[in-house]
């Protein structure tokens, strides 16, 4: 596929089907990402998998991004792949705290484990997730790790001595 | 007769397999829902080696993050050093020097072949060959001791570099390599004897954990693990980066998308890489192994002594960096296990805003309960080994 087919394919034909619900599209270094309403992920994945010129049928990974000064803070990045296809795309939701987006795993059930990584990371609820826990941290772990606002060393408690105290957090 | 069948009838149990348990490759810690000897449902539970890989890298220069790839997957150690300079060389446009990328490649199939020796080793070890172990490692020992002498270090390379490589490749490592594509072929065959047409071999891996093409797209399975499930899909291949285009080689499919298949792959992978080793040595070009950029690879150590000006380049880059410019981009390469991906958000600065490693054990392992299901508990074994699990990339 040459780029001009590609570039046809991922933007223009995406952008014609979900006009209204795409807000930013860009393209850097070869790289098409949307940026699209959280209302709208759901309906969007369903039709980059299903629409037969795109066949975006892998799930590589689901992304957060933590913006701590912006507003909505969070960012959560998908990297779609076609394997019939072979090309890439990116689509990102932008959430505020305390707000929940979507789950995509009964699109691709292997988003399961990235989005329990995000939420495990992040504190980011995805709704509709069939096993919603955490992944990588203890069970009864306190606060998102990955968050700018989580100190690099943890906090202060009885197994990590030389954490940060909690209230000298700024 | 009610109370005889309640004597005989077996009750569903849970049994933890791991953290600590030879055969699970690392601590991998599975929940097990059984009745009998009958999986019911295979459910993984991770973090033991969690190390906040991807919040350290939010406070180092792209520089400094280099090592800490090298404690990913430490059994490959040159791919996960190739994924990340590559995509740190995507972000910033640069290009480098066609030796270098030739060095690349020859290292990246070097460090694919130790990875699948071991693979393949520990593979046989936990289904009771373990002689093949023993076979492997030293094969594994022959790849190594290249290793050192391309850049001193045998597990841990940090070979490579944002701009280049960090040492030359000379005459002696290129006649190591060409005597270890020598005894390869004879070894491997050594294999195929111990194991293929072995009938406890077969008859533990044939038909066990079998995974259909379209399931193991859809639970995100990459490498040789879903080209075991007949999809003929390698980022070499379909994404060429670095000079894989100029080769010639095949990408071995399965059929059957059992564990024996998976095997299969990865024997047939080695043999592929010896062919990409072969034509990458012979072709390998004269010329710098760098970018010729002093903020990017500062100048060697005794031109720092002589020169002012490099020693200049040579302080700023340890205190101060480099500069990527902002963005945000996402590059893929084949590791041994699969689609090893880095996601790098630039602000702009010296150190990364947010790095993520897309870590092909950690989707992998999502399969385990698909594969399990319904299987016999020593089948277990055969699916994690086939899955090729290693625990520092996906704990991260």
């Amino acid at each position: 596929m040459t780029p001009v087919d590609k570039e046809a394919v991922l933007i223009d034909k995406v952008k014609a089907a979900f006009r209204d619900k795409i807000i930013a599209t860009t393209v850097y270094r070869g790289e098409v990402t949307h940026l699209v309403c959280a209302s709208a992920l759901r309906s969007m994945c369903t039709f980059l998998k299903t629409d037969p010129e795109l066949r975006m049928n892998f799930c590589a990974d689901v992304v957060g991004v933590d913006y701590m000064n912006e507003t909505p803070r969070f960012e959560v990045v998908y990297h779609l792949y076609s394997v019939t296809r072979k090309h890439r795309i990116r689509l990102k939701v932008r959430v505020n705290e305390g707000e929940s987006i979507p789950s995509v795993t009964s699109i691709w059930a292997g988003a399961d484990w990235a989005e329990r990584e995000v939420y495990d990371m992040f504190g980011i609820v995805f709704e509709g997730h069939p096993n919603m826990k955490r992944i990588y941290m203890a069970e009864d772990w306190e606060g998102w790790p990955l968050r700018k606002d989580y100190p690099l060393r943890g906090y202060k408690d009885r197994y990590n001595p030389y954490g940060v105290d909690r209230e000298e957090k700024d | 007769m009610a109370e005889l069948e309640n004597i005989i009838s077996t009750r569903e149990i849970t049994l933890h397999m791991g953290p600590q348990h030879p055969s699970t490759h690392g601590v991998l810690h599975l929940l097990l829902e059984m009745q009998g000897e009958m999986i019911l449902k295979a459910e993984p539970d991770i973090g033991y080696l969690h190390r906040g890989t991807e919040k350290i890298a939010e406070g180092l220069l792209y520089h400094q993050f280099t090592p800490y790839t090298d404690r990913l997957d430490y059994m490959c150690a040159m791919s996960n050093n190739l994924a990340y300079v590559m995509a740190v060389e995507k972000a910033m446009g640069l290009e480098i020097p066609e030796r270098a990328k030739y060095i690349r490649v020859i290292a990246a199939e070097l460090s694919r072949i130790a990875g699948h020796l071991l693979a393949m080793g520990a593979w046989a070890l936990d289904l009771g060959a373990m002689s093949i172990l023993l076979y492997a490692m030293r094969e594994r020992e022959i790849v190594l001791d290249i290793f050192e002498q391309i850049c001193g270090a045998r597990m841990t390379l940090s070979y490579l570099r944002v701009g280049g490589v960090r040492y030359d490749f000379n005459k002696e490592i290129v006649e190591s390599i060409n005597e270890l594509l020598e005894i390869l072929p004879g070894r491997l065959d050594e294999y195929e004897t111990v194991l293929i047409g072995n009938r406890v071999w077969i008859q533990r891996n044939e038909g066990v954990g079998v995974i259909s093409a379209e399931d193991a797209i859809n639970l995100s399975l990459s490498g040789p693990a879903l080209r075991a499930s007949g999809v003929k899909w390698d980022i070499r291949k379909d994404e060429p980066y670095l000079v894989y285009d100029r080769f010639d080689f095949d990408i071995p499919t399965g059929e059957n998308g059992d564990c024996l298949d998976r095997f299969n792959m990865r024997f047939q992978e080695v043999k592929q890489s010896m062919r990409i080793i072969k034509q990458a040595v012979k072709d390998l070009p004269d010329g710098p192994f760098n970018v010729d950029i002093p903020e990017v690879v500062p100048p060697a150590k005794p031109e720092v002594y002589k020169n002012m000006e490099n020693l200049i380049h040579h302080f700023k880059y340890v205190s101060a960096g480099f500069k990527v410019p902002k963005g945000e981009i996402y590059s893929a390469i084949e590791a041994p296990k699969g689609e090893l991906g880095v996601y790098i958000v630039s602000d702009g600065t010296e150190k990364p805003y947010r790095l993520k490693l897309r870590v092909p054990t950690f989707v992998n392992l999502q399969t385990i309960n698909h594969m399990s299901k319904g299987r016999y508990l020593a089948d277990v074994i055969a699916i994690v080994s086939s899955l090729d699990p290693v625990f520092g990339e996906c704990d991260k």
